[in-house]
């Protein structure tokens, strides 16, 4: 099997490397073919894996593959762990990727660079790969920074377009944001541990829940979490929490499919994965579950607001997934691990699929994003209509539909929760669930159903895009309608072995179970339980103002100017951001330069010290003036004074 | 294979070869005869890491001959774990900068070469010398050919950054020769190795640390002797910045190794403190003023001293962690690795980084940050690379920039927590300088007609820079190498400092 492990992720590697390195020489259609075959490789190989994981069985693979460095008794390795949890991992990352690569095909049909796009998103396969897959911190740091800079190296795609540039540059130092809290998390990982192995962490683990750390002198804290709040400030970063979520909007000046791929489905997801992988740990601190709940409720209830003021369809897809990673990780506060995961891979399916819908309305626009620009689409292009109404209904938790079944686990787990913040947080995940269906309808009718709001021109162009392109949306919606019905092993059932671990005071999933009868009794339960009305309230609301009575949107608007400023405004987050670290670190730098290099140690001290010399002996220079009476007169000044010291102040002996 | 003299040949073949390529520089090209004399050097120097063995601590390659008996003095060469990739990477960086040469000095060539033929010679000399006087011949003598090729080939300001260049040093290092010549009288010898094992008290102890702290202080350099450094590589030609960057600073972390840290362990755990000081406020400090340079040289050379401020912090974590643990020097190897490497690997990024200014400088003739824009347009394939050297210069795992920094950063962490807090400050400071260069250099539209008539880099300088890509990118991934190599001399010196000399 370690033969099977190496290819799937080698094999998307290689494909990034023939065609970013021959792609000149293999052409566009080389390069595609080459990249999709690669990422073909290891769906299929995955769902090998999957069969011999799950349906034959067979316990999790734990092996290293090379040595990175042994030192001072760490040993530091690249290796994978695959059990069930990465199992599931990899159907989802190989399969999205996959949808995404043939979707590209269609996408950057004109795109002088199409060889270079494919190599980046086979490079994102493979990184995203190595990081599921990872059996130690190091090589998850690794991944973890891989899928980073792919995802810089994709945002600035178009690198001729300023905010194209600005945003990569942007998501790249959030993350590192992240990426600090998360290196120091793994350095103190090394610290209680002293190996990097998660095998090792997760066994010894128990006995390190009382151990405390001095950060502060004198004040003592539980170092599990410390541990644990560092690891998550990593998730914050990757998976966009507030407040390092400013990143993801902007994401969006990148190409469409991979914010299908990495800004949706994958690469944001690996804070949840991260998570859920140190469930032993998370589970040790209380408070930082508690930290990892209000955080992620924060996120789902307000990030889905700012969805509502977007006009731009790639950006309330966006806040959209903002706002769904923020139900994920209140899943991952209350304990319910499995929960979240689950709503990853159905999340997954169905925002890429939206994702991708996206793209297929903004080529058959002509690259207009504008909603506003848009309406009564449905006509022109049915297959991209229905597919976006799965996806939408998928999204905002529609009985039967994927995201249902995930997201209503989620609700009932925090309702069941007993954890601090768990109250605040039911409340925000339900006001949620209606804002959801608000902004995700608001966006498909103005989409697809009113008016045509567009020009003669751009009608007589409209069609739907190519096979390429429809072919992985009805693909995608697939799982879209019946991903949902996998409840039953991965959440209630015992999909995940040990691969999760929930203590037993924290293990609302098992007080669920107890009232869990099968899928069909979940929808039954669901359509009497407070989120469904909402969502219905969300969609008759969204409905009923853009199909019947637009002007109710631009009065709400004018009567709440100074709510609506805020919502325009994302909370002031960009612009405080703008303002105090960009340009406070210039201003320090600048500061630093001037004040300590240049004036204090240069000015002062270095070319101080060469003109100190020169003063010195520009003043000693005048006792050399070259006459031999001022010599002589000196000698008998000198003389002078020696004498009257011997004679009043020498020591007798 | 131990028969052979082959530290002599790393030196002395290189400062012959520079002698050569002087005399006949009338006659014929000196290209190829610098480059032949750098490649034999070069592989030369690759029988020093195949014939290497790693299983011991102790000095390998020696050979001692007298020199000056009446002061017992000798010619002593050797080289342990610690010296040997040092001298491979002179040898490395030399190929690169004579080809990085090739056709970019038309005015006198020959001298130009000959001038880093016989710095390699001398870099190797102060490596491998295990005599405090033949060290110190070495180590003043590497000033004159860096002088002469900052003075000559420099840009418009050089005779400042020259004489600023050579004042800083010469200041540092005459203290050190005061301290070499105290410790002869005591011990009556000037081998450095018995240095290693000279009882001193605490009192003479400090002095003589603080005597060598001036001279690598200066060297590394460490804030805040480091005002000469941005200067220097402002002035000096690429070939001298690179040389500059990749080895020079390397001489000072070097030196407290061989000489701060085993001769005076004591004075250096009493003074750890004011290392530690000095290097965190490097990487934090130097890291918001490499943020706001205009200057793309004056970025680099800032963005080195940042990145130099992880070595000296590496180094001198064993006396913080002996603290912490009860006299245990649990993770100090880490440290110590971690700052070897991180020299190793600045070395690749560093002189990288300078050559792709170079590259760039070479066409445009500026080096002022706003003159550029959009490069990527015109030359692509210099896009890749400068993107690549750009993130391993930010810590990017997978390139070499990463693992001395992790190290380092894990070690620090066992030490102090806030030790860790701010050396990881680099993260995002590194980051957000080096990319914002990129993304104000390369990316964006064409940003003037100039940049518009840009050609893309040519088969040399894809040769020098993908071989430089090549290191990067192997020791990112697999460092185990180069970490095997130096274990067995630095767990000795580890457990050389944990015993007092007092």
């Amino acid at each position: 099997m370690e033969t099977v492990y190496l290819a799937i992720v080698l094999a998307p590697l290689l494909g990034a490397i023939v065609a970013g390195l021959f792609g000149r020489l293999i052409g566009r259609r080389g390069a595609h073919w080459v990249t999709i075959l690669g990422v073909a490789t290891s769906f299929v190989l995955s769902l090998y894996v999957f069969k011999y994981m799950v349906i034959d069985g067979n316990p999790a693979f734990n092996g290293s593959v090379y040595t990175w460095l042994v030192t001072d008794g760490i040993r530091m390795e690249v290796g994978f762990l695959v059990d069930r949890l990465t199992t599931l991992m990899l159907l989802v990352v190989t399969f999205v990727s996959l949808m995404v690569h043939i979707y590209t095909i269609g996408y950057m049909h004109d795109d002088p660079g199409y060889q270079r796009f494919f190599s980046y998103i086979a490079l994102f396969t493979f990184a995203m790969l190595m990081l599921v897959m990872s059996n130690n911190f190091l090589q998850l740091f690794f991944g973890w920074e891989a899928v980073g800079l792919v995802s810089y190296l994709l945002i600035g795609f178009w690198y001729k377009k300023p905010t194209a540039i600005y945003a990569n540059l942007k998501a790249f130092l959030v993350n590192r944001v992240g990426d600090f809290g998360f290196l120091l998390g793994i350095a103190a990982v090394v610290l209680y541990f002293n190996t990097l192995d998660y095998a090792e962490v997760f066994s010894v683990a128990p006995s390190m829940a009382d151990a405390t750390i001095e950060i502060i002198p004198g004040v003592q804290g539980s170092a599990m979490t410390v541990i644990c709040i560092l690891l998550f400030i990593g998730a914050m970063g990757k998976s966009a929490q507030v407040p390092l979520h400013v990143w993801l909007p902007d994401s969006m000046e990148g190409p469409t499919p991979i914010s299908a791929l990495i800004h949706a489905a994958t690469m944001v997801t690996a804070g949840i994965f991260m998570v859920a992988r140190m469930s032993p740990l998370f589970e040790l601190s209380e408070t930082a579950l508690s930290f990892v709940l209000v955080i992620g409720s924060i996120t789902a209830l307000f990030m889905g607001l700012l969805g509502l003021v977007q006009n731009d369809i790639k950006r309330v897809v966006a806040y959209s997934t903002l706002s769904q990673l923020g139900y994920m990780t209140v899943a991952l506060g209350v304990s319910a691990y499995s929960a979240g995961i689950f709503h990853l891979m159905t999340h997954a399916f169905f925002k890429a699929l939206l994702f991708l819908a996206a793209g297929s309305v903004i080529i058959a626009m002509h690259h207009e994003q504008d909603i506003r620009k848009m309406g009564g689409l449905r006509r022109y292009l049915p297959v991209t209509y229905w597919t976006s109404l799965i996806g939408s209904l998928a999204l905002i938790g529609f009985p039967g539909f994927a995201g249902f079944f995930s997201k209503d686990t989620i609700i009932e787990a925090v309702y069941a929760s007993h954890i601090a913040g768990a109250g605040i947080a039911y409340v925000a995940v339900l006001i949620g669930v209606f804002v959801t269906a608000l902004y995700s309808f608001r966006m498909f009718f103005l989409v697809f159903h009113t008016e045509e709001r567009f020009d003669a021109r751009t009608r007589s162009h409209l069609h739907e895009p190519p096979a390429v392109v429809t072919v992985p949306l009805i693909l995608l919606a697939i799982p879209s309608l019946l991903a949902g019905y996998w409840i039953d092993p991965v959440v209630f059932g015992d999909y995940f072995g040990d691969a999760i671990q929930v203590a037993a005071a924290h293990d609302v999933i098992g007080h669920l179970a107890a009232d869990y009868h099968g899928a069909w009794g979940f929808i039954l339960h669901g359509l009497m339980a407070p989120a469904f009305w909402l969502a219905m309230a969300g969609l008759i609301t969204a409905w009923y103002i853009y199909t019947q009575n637009r002007a109710i949107a631009g009065r709400a608007a004018e009567r709440f100017r100074g709510l609506y400023r805020v919502l325009q405004n994302k909370y002031g987050f960009d612009r405080f951001n703008e303002v105090f670290f960009a340009g406070g670190a210039r201003g320090t730098g600048w500061t630093l330069w001037k004040l300590g290099d240049v004036l204090i140690i240069d000015g002062l001290l270095v070319n101080g010290s060469a003109r100190l010399v020169g003063w010195l002996s520009g003043i000693v220079r005048h006792v050399q003036s070259g006459y031999l009476y001022h010599y002589a007169f000196s000698m008998i000044i000198g003389l002078l004074l020696l004498l009257s010291w011997f004679v009043w102040f020498a020591p007798t002996q | 294979m131990s028969g052979l003299p082959l530290l002599s040949f790393v030196v002395w073949l290189p400062i012959l070869g520079g002698l050569l390529v002087l005399a006949l520089s009338e006659r014929v090209n000196p290209r190829p005869v610098a480059l032949a004399v750098a490649m034999i050097t070069f592989l030369v120097s690759l029988l020093l890491y195949t014939g290497f063995d790693q299983t011991t601590a102790a000095m390998q390659f020696q050979e001692k001959l007298s020199w000056i008996p009446g002061f017992n003095v000798f010619y002593h060469l050797g080289v342990d774990g610690i010296a040997m990739p040092l001298i491979i990477l002179t040898t490395f960086t030399t190929v690169l900068v004579v080809l990085a040469g090739w056709e970019v000095i038309k005015e006198r060539p020959a001298q130009y070469l000959a001038a880093f033929l016989i710095m390699e010679g001398l870099m190797n000399g102060v490596f491998s010398a295990l005599d405090a006087v033949l060290f110190y011949v070495f180590w003043e003598g590497m000033l004159i050919p860096m002088f002469l090729i900052i003075g000559v080939w420099g840009g418009p300001r050089r005779v400042y950054a020259t004489i600023k260049f050579f004042l800083y040093t010469f200041l540092g290092s005459v203290f050190m020769l005061v301290a070499l010549i105290y410790m002869y009288t005591q011990s009556g010898s000037f081998s450095i190795l018995d240095f290693h094992t000279l009882k001193l008290g605490m009192t003479e102890q400090i002095l003589i640390f603080l005597a060598f702290l001036l001279a690598f202080a200066v060297k590394v350099p460490m804030w805040p002797v480091h005002t000469w450094l941005p200067d220097a590589h402002v002035e000096a030609p690429t070939g001298g910045s690179v040389i500059l960057a990749a080895i020079m600073l390397k001489i000072g972390g070097y030196g407290f190794l061989r000489f701060s840290l085993p001769i005076a362990p004591d004075a250096s755990h009493e003074l750890d403190w004011l290392i530690i000081f000095m290097s965190l406020t490097a990487v934090v400090y130097i890291g918001f003023v490499a943020l706001v340079q205009q200057d793309m040289k004056k970025l680099i050379a800032y963005s080195s001293i940042a990145h130099m401020g992880f070595v000296t912090l590496g180094i001198f974590l064993v006396f913080p962690l002996m603290d912490a643990n009860a006299g245990s020097t649990q993770g100090a190897l880490l440290g110590m690795q971690g700052g070897m490497i991180q020299m190793i690997s600045h070395g690749f990024i560093s002189g990288a980084l300078f050559l792709c200014v170079g590259v760039l400088y070479d066409r445009m003739h500026s080096r002022q940050i706003d003159d550029y824009g959009g490069v990527v347009n015109t030359m692509p394939v210099f896009a890749a690379f400068m993107v690549l050297f750009a993130m391993a210069n930010s810590g990017l795992p997978g390139t070499s920039g990463f693992v001395g920094e992790f190290l380092v950063v894990i070690a620090s962490f066992k030490a102090n927590v806030w030790f860790a807090v701010l050396a990881s400050t680099t993260l995002i400071l590194g980051a957000a300088y080096s990319l914002w260069l990129v993304k104000r250099v390369v990316f964006g539209d064409i940003g003037n007609a100039r940049v518009a008539q840009l050609h893309d880099i040519n088969g040399r300088e894809a040769l020098i820079l993908g071989s430089l890509a090549f290191v990067v990118l192997l020791f990112g991934l697999w460092p185990a190498p180069l970490v095997d190599v130096m274990q067995s001399s630095l767990e000795n010196l580890v457990a050389h400092v944990a015993v007092s000399k007092l």
